[in-house]
């Protein structure tokens, strides 16, 4: 059996498909292992992704990660997992490696791929300048999969859901308040990303940034200075000291693309760079590049976009 | 307050990334290592503003061989007052976590920090299984961090926002940026770290529970198809039907 931890606080994200996705495709049937009280129904759709049972405690808020691998401890062990899979999102990177000492069980963090033949799974190593292959020298398995690694997939099928109760304790940590931004989109996982740099010249000028954002649908980023001297928010920064990112489409505006820069998005798969000079370094990492002015090709750029969105409609 | 603070070795940004022995293990010819950013410029000076404004004391942990003492030095003339080596080459993660958990045993830490991931091997492993191991509450990916008391208050990221957190002290907490400013070593400081106490202890028997079995760096990119600024719409349709992205 595998087993797939997904958080159903806020619904099923797309990282939950990926995650349930991934796990089928390694063969063997799929249980999940839930927090929160998502509706029924809703986590019964996760069959279509392959699961055959849900398990969920609805005791469990999700906060502390030390429930949450008392959780996925007891759902491994009621199931008999061989693999456990989480996404490599927030709470994952909280809760994989409390398990893997739980359970003296390997962990494949960050994971990009399925695993090969020899049994081993691909990581990105040094912030995405290269490629690991890491072996797990234990009985079970646990890998944590890198958002947008792998496409959610409908293979049809029934699922269950069953209520349970692991025992997992009380929450050491106290929640004092949450900030979400409205309908931001979180950049890990997006698939689009709109991202500029000391190039726009002060935080006035962001508004065609986020513009060509919202007609794309897609999240902003930012380079490091631009986070450093408070134009954006930190947890805009990518890069190699920021966050590693890996979306269909990353464009890049008034960004150099330093060697710290292109570490944490070389894994996007397609890259445009508009910039002023032909020379700048970003060009050699891109697959579409303008020429030109950001302060100039950003609202042509959001204009076009929103043309082709109204001639596809 | 006692803080231990975990650092790591991590090669420097602008250094080149190679393979050798049949691609099973990275290339370390011509390599500077620094100390692992996070570790360095948020969970370090973190630690070191909390003694200074608190009192206590600050002590860097790492596993590694002697190869390591410069990285160690200089955290040590950022401020620490003492450090401790765990004498093994770290092979992975767990090993290193099961290193740092035997050895913070018992020793009264409040607070136990690390980087929110090293900028090698990227894992942000290290902080849960020493978590775990010690049985102690994690706060991951902290932006702040405060002590008052025996209450530990944290910012830290959440799947598309922020949160604001309290836990009772010992803790482990991993440190992203937000928390502090890199602080650069003076003279003062270089000079001190050459006599601080630099604690060389024997590993616990203990095995690894992964390995590396390869590496490979990503397909070249093909050179780029540069677009007239003065035509978008052929940039966006070749989004749509070339790159299929939009
Ligand atoms: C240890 C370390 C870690 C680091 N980690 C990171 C990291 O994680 N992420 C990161 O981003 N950086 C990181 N850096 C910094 C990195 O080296 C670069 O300094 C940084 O990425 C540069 O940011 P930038 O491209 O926005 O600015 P600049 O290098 O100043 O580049 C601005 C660019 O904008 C272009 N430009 C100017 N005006 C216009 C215009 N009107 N229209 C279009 N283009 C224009 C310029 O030609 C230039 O290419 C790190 C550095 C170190 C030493």
């Amino acid at each position: 059996m595998n087993l797939v931890y997904i958080n159903s606080a806020n619904g099923l994200s797309k990282a939950a498909l990926e995650t349930v996705t991934y796990a089928k495709k390694l063969g063997a049937d799929v249980a999940v292992v839930t927090n929160a009280n998502a509706a029924a129904e809703q986590l019964a759709t996760l069959g279509a992704y392959g699961a055959s049972v849900v398990l969920q405690d609805a005791n469990i808020d999700g906060q502390d990660p030390s429930q949450l691998v008392k959780l996925v401890a007891a759902a491994a062990a009621k199931v008999g997992a061989s693999n456990i899979i989480f996404s490599h999102d927030l709470i994952g990177k909280a809760v994989a490696p409390r398990l893997s000492v739980r359970l003296k069980a390997g962990l494949v963090a960050g994971a990009v791929a399925l695993p090969e033949a020899d049994g081993s799974t691909k990581v990105n190593v040094f912030s995405g300048k290269a490629f690991g292959y890491v072996k797990v020298n234990t009985a079970v398995r646990i890998i944590s999969l890198l958002p947008n690694s792998i496409q959610p997939e409908q293979t049809g099928g029934n699922c269950s859901t069953e209520a349970f109760d692991s025992q997992a304790g009380s929450s050491a940590i106290s929640v004092k308040a949450t900030k979400k931004p409205e309908g931001a989109i979180p950049l890990p996982e997006a698939e689009l990303v709109v991202s500029a740099g000391r190039g726009l010249k002060g935080p006035e000028n962001w508004g065609m940034v986020e513009d060509l954002a919202a007609a794309l649908g897609a999240a902003t980023a930012c380079s490091r200075p631009v986070a450093d001297i408070g134009w954006r928010p930190h947890h805009e920064h990518v890069g190699q000291t920021g966050v590693a990112i890996r979306p269909n489409l990353y464009i890049a505006a008034g960004i150099s693309g330093a060697i710290q820069h292109l570490a944490g998005v070389n894994g996007s798969k397609v890259i445009v760079v508009i910039n002023t000079d032909a020379e700048a370094p970003f060009f050699k990492a891109a697959d579409y590049g303008i020429v030109g002015d950001a302060f100039e090709v950003l609202p042509r750029f959001t204009e076009a976009v929103k043309r082709f969105r109204a001639a596809q409609h | 307050m006692n803080i231990l603070v975990c650092i790591s070795k991590a090669p420097d940004t602008t250094s080149k990334i190679a393979f050798t022995n049949g691609n099973t293990q990275f290339d370390e010819n011509g390599v500077q290592y620094i100390v692992n950013p996070y570790d360095e410029w948020y969970a370090l000076v973190r630690a070191l503003e909390l003694k200074e404004a608190q009192g206590g004391n600050v002590t860097i942990i790492t596993v590694g061989t002697t190869a390591d003492d410069a990285v160690i030095r200089k955290a040590l003339a950022i401020g620490a007052d003492d450090a401790v080596r765990i004498d093994a080459p770290a092979s992975d993660a767990y090993f290193v976590a099961m290193q740092i958990a035997e050895y913070a045993k018992g020793k009264g830490f409040d607070l136990i920090l690390t980087g929110k991931e090293t900028i090698d091997y990227n894992g942000s492993q290290v902080a849960g299984m020493l978590a775990e191991a010690l049985e102690l509450p994690y706060i991951a990916i902290a932006t702040k961090l405060d002590v008052a008391g025996s209450t530990i208050s944290c910012e830290r990221e959440i799947v598309g926002g922020m949160q604001e957190v309290e836990v009772q002290a010992p803790a482990v907490i991993s440190c992203a940026k937000g928390m502090a400013e890199q602080r650069i070593p003076n003279m003062r400081g270089i000079m001190a770290a050459r006599t601080k106490p630099l604690n060389v202890v024997a590993p616990a028997a203990l095995d690894a529970l992964t390995t590396y079995s390869t590496y490979s760096m990503p397909a070249a990119k093909s050179s780029v198809q540069l677009i007239d600024p003065n035509n978008l719409d052929e940039l966006v349709a070749l989004l749509h039907n070339e790159a299929k992205v939009i």
